[in-house]
């Protein structure tokens, strides 16, 4: 039993099946939190989640754009948390302890 | 020993993943957020994108989440939100329900698509040795591929770091007497 368990190595399905979970997790998250803090929390879950199976792919398919790409997520990752954050602290100084349903009217 | 670690850190990413949201305390949530980023990157790791790697715990663990926590101490919104509002009735099985639909539809994707043929890339000599780990290349592909191939995005997001900036210290400062925002 030992052996077989040495023997099992994880594959790259094994990866994308956690990166599906971790972004179904973030998008539950979108959906149930109220929070604007924890809402971003969950677009940065996503984020990773899609950062992970460009990860796994790039392994499997031997192509180097992968890895890239990931980098240039991150970066547009970086700059919109920076502008997000931002956007957050503005809303909040107007009206401490918004949530997304006090400020449903920005639509429009 | 590969299973280990991915089984360790597939558990890291989703117990953090779960504290996200099911944390009411906003402080609690943003460290269960730097668990899952951890255990995404100890998977980099274990797919031998080590620079990639140092870049999410440097970016992510390190800048990202701090502002959060920052965000959460300037603003004082560091109290535990009442988990138990639910503006719609349905919302939260609602919820439950679309997030276990869209696993379900990319798991069959996956399993679908699972032995699928890869496409024929044949990387060049240096680019295999870096995904395979052999070589210490792994920025060196990187470095040639983003500077070469992709030289005008790159260029571009420095324009879109320096407009982020700009646009955040224009929203983030008070306005002064007299000038409307």
């Amino acid at each position: 039993m030992t052996a077989c368990i040495g023997a099992v190595t994880p594959t790259t399905t094994w990866y994308l099946l956690l990166a599906a979970m971790l972004f179904s997790l973030g998008v539950v998250g979108v959906m149930v939190r109220r929070n604007p803090l924890i809402l971003f929390m969950c677009i940065e879950l996503m984020l990773n989640a899609v950062n992970l199976t460009f990860i796994a792919l790039a392994r499997r398919l031997g192509d180097i754009g992968g890895q890239s790409t990931v980098f240039f997520v991150m970066v547009v990752a970086a700059a919109e948390v920076v502008v997000g954050l931002g956007i957050i602290v503005a809303i909040l100084r107007r009206k401490p302890g918004a949530t997304t349903d006090d400020i449903a009217e920005l639509k429009g | 020993m590969e299973l280990f670690v991915f089984v360790v850190a597939a558990a890291m990413v989703l117990v953090g993943a779960v504290g996200v949201i099911l944390r009411s305390h906003p402080v609690h949530a943003a460290l269960s957020l730097v668990l899952t980023l951890f255990g995404v990157a100890v998977l980099f790791v274990a797919q031998q994108a080590n620079f990639l790697a140092a870049v999410q715990v440097i970016v992510y663990a390190g800048a990202i989440v701090v502002l959060f926590l920052f965000v959460i101490m300037l603003l004082g919104v560091d109290k535990a939100d009442d988990l138990q509002i639910e503006p719609f009735k349905i919302q939260r099985p609602a919820a439950v329900a679309v997030g276990a639909g869209l696993l379900s539809m990319i798991a069959l994707a996956i399993m679908v698509s699972r032995d699928a043929r890869a496409p024929k890339v044949t990387p060049s000599e240096a680019v295999q040795a870096a995904l395979d780990g052999t070589h210490d290349s792994n920025v060196r592909a990187i470095a040639r591929d983003v500077f070469s191939d992709h030289v005008l995005a790159f260029e571009l997001t420095s324009v879109l770091l320096v407009i982020a900036v700009v646009a955040t210290v224009m929203l983030a400062r008070k306005p002064r007497k007299g000038e409307s925002t």
